[in-house]
């Protein structure tokens, strides 16, 4: 069966690719695309590891058909960082030991980005239910809400989406 | 918050911590945060290939047949793996340090043993492609009945579930049908107690769910070798298994890992690896094997689930004077890590406690369940959620106060342990207290001046007289009800060895290799421990004939000699 | 191997999906996408419909109409549809929003759903569109009852007559992980009231049943009666008629008969969860 081309940016840069019909975006930005930062979890849609933005809002790369995202924005946690420097949830991350195997991070990352860019100064609730949909088994969620509550009082939603 | 409690302990502590308490960050938090981090399937091969398993429908049947030509041909299919393809295909993890018989096969042969058993692999160019062939594979199964429980299985006439071990349980030692301790004589405490309570506790198995799935990539590399990304917890553990199983030297094999999306455990039997590599050798290209999270909550091994009974006889005045405790691990198909998780858990009763007369059997049984493996603290946790419960309803039965009844009941340096050594370093009593001054509960002032540092040894340091036991020897359950044999007298550290521990090894058309440890001549004991008494050699009500040694040549040894646990040996 | 064909109407999807019995409509993709990664969708064609008139709301009148592709993160920033935002905000987490949409919930199986749950509460009909022709109204029951015999058509809107009252309109989803989590049930009340008494209530359970279902036993004890002590009282009496819940991995079938009528009572009662 014949491959249908696809072409969007990612991260701000013009990236193409060709896949099956029924491909996933996630298969195509790790495989396809060499983006490692979403991954898979489940291909379920429980777990959130595989988050991404498109256009802005956040969705899941393993049940988002490829060829839906002609033309859209992309955005990955790989595109976060401007050259060395952290974006600023990123370095809350670190601050605030919101990590441990890591697995979850990228996808806890985008969703939190997303939760920023729309509300600047979430409460404590907004934070829970804008991470409702990533699961993490290793920390217990607590020292991730509190990294990004950090980011948010350090003005993280004001400077950068 | 760390609260440091200088007084505790205070001529035996250095405070002068490094690292605890001063939040020094991970050396791998910059790699997450910037999504850097290169987990197993964060690699790109050029022409991957993808792995799919055709997994059994039943809980145990009898494979008659197995048609996998429309797979073959069906489009992107690369290659079609069948047991016949592995070179060793039977197998068990602790092999590596000469524990158990291989008793697992990568794909099943002629019979299937737990739903989700892998039977077919399929390679192919994409997982659309591979998933497609997977339905063309026809299997036909003659079901058998199945048994999930682990008395039932452990019953003469029980369905045999795996044909290593036909009673249904890991023999230990050649000798056992279940690892024993014996300390003092629990029979005789029991007639002595004032009350005898006994409970049965149940746990169910328990899944790992890591947020990352079971899986690796492998592929051919320079140099003749195969370069493999895992996600084991064990690199070597995992190198050495596939290099059994697929049959290669291992200086042939490169592993790459270590970082692991969340393990707990459930990273270490290997179970991906052996037909990834496998499936580069056979076709020159990248295979990756991940398990799908349906795969991984069904048949990706959990913690195993543990029956464990316990009996104790207490006192009035509320010491527990006799604990024993029979317990039945649900290793389910395989043996895995299983009978070492039931040695784990032999040394871990009767809990932190000074008991004067304690027992315990346990028994790992095989079942028609999904194999079990490692949990955070495996053979552990378990016996020890069974211990405290049943310590709450002692203190119960006494009208006692729990904390303080465990204060009573703890160990304190100098006392005797039921493994014959002397407990050093013991601190129950002084976790208690704190516990219960952070909880604001009040303990008696007698309880609150109790320590570990004092009130032990003498009396308390003594090994009593113990009745030994022939029960339960491999394949003669009628034993398991036989009276004692011989008494140990008091003082005895040691019991000599009546024979040399031989384990087979048999793998699939190969003479059966020396895996253990040859000993040419009786082990020498440390002259630091006093010397038993004499006393005629310990003989078996009915010796078992020793099998005849194996013909082939003294070999090195082949894997730690160390892990005297699992053998019950010791050498120094 | 799978195909996907783009649709640019809704009628030729729909003239497709007559046609092909292998074709199925992918939306927001979070029921057939699982099914495609797990390997049990691997042959026919997937129809994507890119006509703007499937994700189009029109909330302001009489009668709402919602497109079948409208997500329900669309429902949310819809304020005209605030009375919908409680079921939609508890469809899965924030990126499941920007996915699943309503035409996809009818389909999904007990104990999902919850969305639909709310529209049989408000007395919605599914328009379905078979083959070329217009589409038909059908009520959202009698689809329902159809659903796994399939070849219905294709499900282009959905339409109910608008509250009146909003704040009549109640939802609740019981879960035991929150905010996100599947349901253990759901209830949906709509209670209309005129004159102090309760006209033509609508009640409607989730995970009740092998699909929504209507709480007939609990609308007649309602109906015609103000919302006091004595009604809730009696609603909860009738609250288990017709129900016919599973054993699932969420939770038994008697744990979910047992706490039901508590929070029937909770919910009409204006209690908390």
């Amino acid at each position: 069966m014949a491959k249908l081309p696809v072409q969007f940016r990612l991260n701000g840069s013009d990236r193409a690719g060709f896949v099956d019909p029924a491909g996933n975006l996630l298969d195509l930005l790790r495989r396809g695309l060499g983006d490692f930062a979403p991954k898979y979890g489940c291909g379920q849609g429980t777990c959130g590891v595989c988050t991404v933005l498109v256009d802005g809002e956040p969705q899941l790369s393993c049940l988002t058909l490829a060829i839906s995202c002609d033309g859209r924005q992309i955005e990955t946690a790989s595109g976060m960082a401007d050259g060395p420097n952290l974006h600023p949830l990123q370095q809350a991350f670190m601050d605030n030991f919101a990590a441990q195997c890591g697995f979850c991070t990228p996808g806890m990352l985008t969703a939190a980005r997303a939760l920023l860019a729309r509300n600047p100064n979430p409460t404590r609730d907004e934070v829970v239910e804008a991470i409702s949909g990533n699961i993490c088994r290793c920390t217990g969620y607590e020292p991730i809400i509190a990294a990004i509550l950090a980011a948010a009082a350090g003005g993280a939603g004001m400077r950068r989406a | 918050m760390l609260e440091m409690r200088k007084e505790i302990f205070a001529d035996e502590r250095d405070d002068n911590l490094n690292v605890v308490g001063k939040g020094v960050q991970r050396q791998d938090m910059p790699g997450h945060v910037t999504a850097r981090t290169r987990f197993f399937d964060d690699h790109a091969f050029d022409g991957l290939l993808h792995l799919k398993v055709v997994r059994s429908p039943h809980h145990h049947a009898r494979i008659r047949s197995i048609d996998v030509s429309a797979a073959e041909r069906a489009p992107g299919v690369k290659r079609v793996l069948r047991g016949a393809d592995v070179p060793v295909n039977k197998n068990t993890l602790l092999s590596l340090i000469n524990f158990g018989k291989d008793d697992e096969p990568t794909l099943a042969v002629d019979k299937v043993r737990y739903k989700g058993e892998p039977v077919v692999a399929i390679i192919a160019d994409s997982d659309a492609a591979a998933l497609a062939a997977r339905k063309l594979v026809r299997i036909d199964y003659e079901p058998l009945s199945p048994v999930f429980d682990v008395e039932e299985a452990l019953k003469p006439g029980a369905p045999v579930v795996n044909e290593t071990y036909p009673g249904n349980y890991f023999e230990y030692h050649q000798r056992f049908d279940h690892q024993k301790l014996r300390f003092g004589d629990v029979e005789r405490a029991f007639t002595q107690a004032d009350h005898v309570v006994e409970h049965r506790y149940q746990m169910s198995p328990i899944e790992h769910a890591p947020t990352e799935t079971n899986g690796s990539i492998a592929a051919p590399e320079h140099n003749d070798r195969y370069v493999v990304h895992t996600c084991a917890q064990g690199l070597f553990f995992s190198l050495g298994t596939t290099a059994k199983i697929v049959d290669l030297e291992s200086n042939r094999l490169h592993f790459i890992g270590g970082t692991v999306g969340g393990g707990f455990g459930g990273k270490v039997d290997s179970l991906s690896e052996p037909l990834a590599v496998l499936g580069a050798m056979l076709t020159a290209k990248p295979v990756r094997y991940v398990l799908d999270r349906e795969e991984e909550m069904l048949y990706g091994s959990p913690r195993g689930a543990e029956r464990i009974y316990v009996k104790d006889g207490v006192m009035r005045d509320g010491r527990i004077i006799a604990r024993y405790i029979r317990s039945y691990f649900d290793a389910g198909a395989y043996t895995r890590l299983s009978s070492y998780a039931a040695i784990k858990c032999t040394a871990h009763v009767p809990g932190p406690y000074s008991i004067p007369n304690v027992a315990s059997d346990i028994y790992v049984a095989y079942t028609n369940r999904c194999p079990s493996t490692a949990m955070r603290g495996f053979g552990v946790t378990a016996v020890d959620f069974a211990l405290e419960v049943q310590m709450d309803r002692l203190a119960e039965a006494v009208n006692m106060d729990p904390m303080e009844f465990r204060i009573l009941n703890a160990y304190r340096d100098g006392d005797m342990k039921a493994h014959r050594r002397v407990a050093k370093n013991t601190a129950l009593v002084e976790c208690v207290q704190v516990a219960a001054e952070k909880a604001n509960w009040p303990i008696s002032e007698q309880a609150r001046r109790a320590s570990s540092l004092t009130e032990g040894g003498g009396e308390r340091g003594q090994i009593p007289a113990t009745p030994l036991d022939q029960r339960g020897q491999i394949g003669r359950p009628e034993s398991r009800n036989a009276p004692a044999t011989q008494t140990l007298p008091a003082s005895t550290t040691r019991i000599p060895l009546s024979k040399q521990p031989i384990f087979e090894g048999a793998r699939d058309a190969r003479p059966t290799p020396v895996q253990v440890p040859r000993y040419e001549a009786p082990p020498r004991y440390d002259p630091a421990i006093a010397p038993p008494p004499p006393q005629p050699a310990h003989q078996p009500v009915s010796a078992p004939p020793a099998p005849p040694p194996p013909a082939a040549p003294a070999q090195p040894q082949h894997g730690a000699v160390r892990f005297s646990s699992v053998f019950g040996t010791r050498r120094r | 191997m799978l195909d996907v064909r783009s649709c640019a109407s809704l009628s030729e999807a729909a003239g497709i999906l007559s046609g092909d019995r292998q074709a199925l409509l992918i939306a927001g993709g979070t029921l057939v996408m699982r099914d495609v990664n797990e390997g049990r969708l691997t042959e026919g064609t997937l129809l994507r419909v890119t006509d703007p008139a499937f994700r189009q709301v029109s909330a302001g009148g009489a009668r709402v109409e919602i497109g079948a592709g409208v997500t329900m993160a669309m429902v949310l920033s819809h304020r005209d549809l605030a009375y919908l935002h409680a079921p939609a905000r508890g469809i899965g987490g924030p990126a499941i929003r920007t996915m699943a949409t309503i035409g996809g919930n009818l389909f999904a199986q007990t104990p999902y759903g919850d969305f639909t749950v709310a529209l049989l509460a408000l007395g919605a009909e599914i328009v379905v569109q078979a083959g070329y022709g217009s589409g038909r109204a059908v009520p959202l029951e009698d689809f329902l009852a159809g659903r796994e015999r399939g070849g219905q058509g294709l499900v282009t809107a959905v339409q109910f007559p608008r509250p009146q009252n909003p704040s009549e309109f109640l939802f609740r989803k019981i879960s035991r992980v929150k905010p996100k989590g599947i349901s253990v049930l759901s209830i949906a009340a709509h209670l209309p009231t005129s004159g102090g008494r309760l006209v033509q209530p609508r009640v409607a359970y989730g995970a009740m049943a092998p699909v929504p279902m209507r709480a007939r036993g609990v609308e007649r004890a309602l109906d015609g009666k103000p919302l006091d002590a004595a009604a809730i009282q009696a609603a909860r009496q009738a609250a288990l008629e017709g129900c016919r819940p599973a054993t699932d991995a969420i939770a038994s079938d008697w744990y979910r008969r047992e706490i039901l009528p508590v929070h029937l009572g909770r919910l009409l009662a204006g209690e908390p969860r």
